[in-house]
């Protein structure tokens, strides 16, 4: 009683700081804390959302690892994410490199021009970039037949190339947003250092390599933690490219794990416990590869 | 050699500005064909003459305005909410002494760590129980203070907000609330402003969220609504790229009219990280 007392004393004393930072804790307890503790204990049951709730155990995460799309799934993840990746992190270091170098004219005009995607919706990108990779009347083709190549079947055939077009859609955005955040790093970095590497006679590789990413590690690191967040939660552009499948096109070619999840509730089904168990073994996947990522670029300091 | 250098640079830049500014290009390059010009081969890479056909196939197919509506109250109720709890915290953080303080905010960088992912599912039987689908509140409201924003306003009021500036304004009179819209808040501008255009842009260009709680057409956001077009209806593609156009031209020219003050807000928390 004693304790309860003080508590609402102290609450009340410090009514007014409590009172402004109440709202984030409200919310957040209400609407997202609740349901991420509510999703582990769904997870055991089998519920299709009307019925009653049945218990099963681990049943949900035995089917799960047993499904060949979930694997599919999976494996579409990490090689768009991954290939993808590999163009936007290069890219964009290279890209902020030489506009940090100031060799060209017209820094911002480029900067603006690369960054244009990021404030664009991924739902109209993805209906243009089908458009464009279309088989028959696509301009990719065209262009490809201009230079004396076969055209391709992109979204169509037997899907593997549904990949492909995921791939360069979403390095054809994030890459001027890995730039510009590369860029404003290397702005930080003193002029200095960079002319006594000139004078040692370091090239622009040497000096890229030497001093340029060992300075951006801290900053490299948070992208490449974003970018797998990113990766795992990849859902509107291979959804829409696919024409709006919850299986992910021909032969699952674009199924990625926030499809094969939405699909199984609730948007393509209604298997709440086994989504649930999907969401946590997601969930998972993230929580291990951002730690991963953060202690191996540890380790090498 | 330098000036070979120099112009393979421009080259490889120019090339790579042609390739990110075509898609745009053709989106609206396509508004204005007819969709058997925009399905024919050679594909047409100039501009057409039947804009005003397909706005009308357009407004035939969907209510491009109101969606443009809801798509506006979902995205300035959830900047506007989010910039106040956001200020809010932040400046408690900064210029309060309070009991458990420290770790009160440790648990909120802990927050920032757990992918919502693991929630999702009961999120959404939560909306549905609570009757919110169908309901611009569920897109408004669950996630209107947010952890990153909190923790990203506390670090501008610790560098701009003196304390003594409170102890002032109370002196004079001023309650609380006076205090906090009359002299924090005029303060918290630029900040204000950065972290507004992430929200807003993140909202505006959202479509998972809306897609799993907006089932009914006349609640549709804009997204949805180009979504809708081509998995409802089929293949009009002039009218699609139209819409496309009004879907994309609004942020687009906002950012290329101020796009350095877009920029530096939108990449502001990565940098500050």
């Amino acid at each position: 009683m004693k304790k309860t007392k003080k508590l609402f004393h102290t609450l009340y004393e410090y009514r007014v700081a409590y009172a402004y930072i109440a709202p984030f804790f409200i919310l957040f307890c209400a609407f997202n804390l609740y349901p991420i503790l509510a999703g582990f204990g769904l997870s055991f049951f089998r519920w299709n959302g009307l019925s009653d709730k049945h218990f099963i155990g681990l049943q949900n995460y035995m089917t799960l690892l047993q499904d060949g799309l979930f694997w599919k799934a999976l494996q579409n993840t990490l090689i768009i994410g991954i290939l993808a990746h590999i163009p936007i992190l290069l890219g964009g270091l290279l890209l902020a490199y030489t506009l940090n170098a100031k060799i060209i004219k017209g820094e911002n005009i480029f900067k603006t021009i690369y960054f244009m995607p990021m404030v664009t919706s991924s739902v109209a990108i993805s209906i243009i970039f089908m458009q464009l990779f279309s088989g028959n009347y696509g301009m990719v083709n065209y262009l490809i037949r201009l230079f004396g190549g076969e055209g391709y079947n992109w979204l169509g055939g037997d899907g593997s190339l549904i990949k492909v077009v995921v791939i360069i859609l979403f390095a054809w955005k994030w890459i001027g947003w890995d730039m510009v955040i590369y860029l404003s790093g290397m702005q930080a970095i003193s002029r200095d250092i960079y002319e006594a590497a000139m004078i040692d006679g370091a090239g622009h590789f040497q000096t890229v390599f030497r001093i340029t990413i060992p300075l951006l590690k801290p900053i490299i690191v948070f992208t490449l933690v974003q970018s797998s967040i990113g990766m795992f939660n990849l859902f509107t552009e291979p959804f829409i490219v696919t024409g709006s499948s919850w299986t992910g096109g021909i032969n699952n070619g674009g199924l990625t794990l926030m499809m094969y999840l939405l699909g199984k509730a609730p948007q393509g089904g209604t298997s709440y416990g086994y989504a649930s168990a999907v969401a946590y073994v997601i969930t998972l996947l993230i929580v291990v590869l951002s730690t991963v990522i953060r202690r191996l670029t540890n380790e090498k300091n | 050699m330098r000036n070979i250098k120099k112009a393979v640079v421009y080259l490889i830049l120019i090339l790579l500005a042609v390739i990110m500014i075509t898609p745009f290009f053709m989106m609206l390059v396509m508004s204005t064909l007819k969709t058997s010009e925009i399905f024919s081969f050679p594909p047409h890479l100039w501009f057409g003459n039947n804009l005003k056909t397909n706005f009308e196939n357009m407004s035939q197919q969907v209510d491009i305005l109101l969606a443009f509506r809801n798509s506006c109250i979902v995205t300035f109720g959830q900047t506007a909410l989010s910039l106040l709890f956001c200020s809010m915290g932040g400046y408690a953080f900064a210029t309060y002494e309070f009991p458990g303080k420290k770790k009160l905010f440790s648990i909120l960088l802990i927050t920032m760590m757990i992918p919502f992912t693991a929630g999702i599912i009961p999120w959404f039987i939560m909306m549905s129980k609570m009757g919110w689908i169908n309901s611009f509140r569920a897109l408004i409201i669950p996630n209107c203070a947010n952890a990153f924003g909190i923790f990203w306003m506390r670090q501008y009021c610790e560098n701009n907000v003196p304390i003594s500036l409170r102890e002032a304004a109370k002196i004079d009179g001023c309650s609380e609330w006076t205090i906090f819209f009359r002299v924090i808040a005029p303060i918290l501008i630029p900040a204000y402003a950065a972290l507004g255009i992430m929200q807003f842009v993140n909202v505006w260009n959202d479509f998972m969220t809306p897609l799993l709680v907006l089932q009914r057409s006349n609640k549709y956001t804009l997204p949805l609504v180009l979504q809708s077009m081509i998995s409802d209806r089929g293949n009009d593609y002039g009218a699609i790229m139209l819409a496309s156009s009004c879907c994309v031209l609004p942020l687009l020219i906002i950012f290329l009219c101020a796009s350095k003050f877009f920029m530096s807000g939108l990449t502001a928390g990565a940098v500050k990280e």
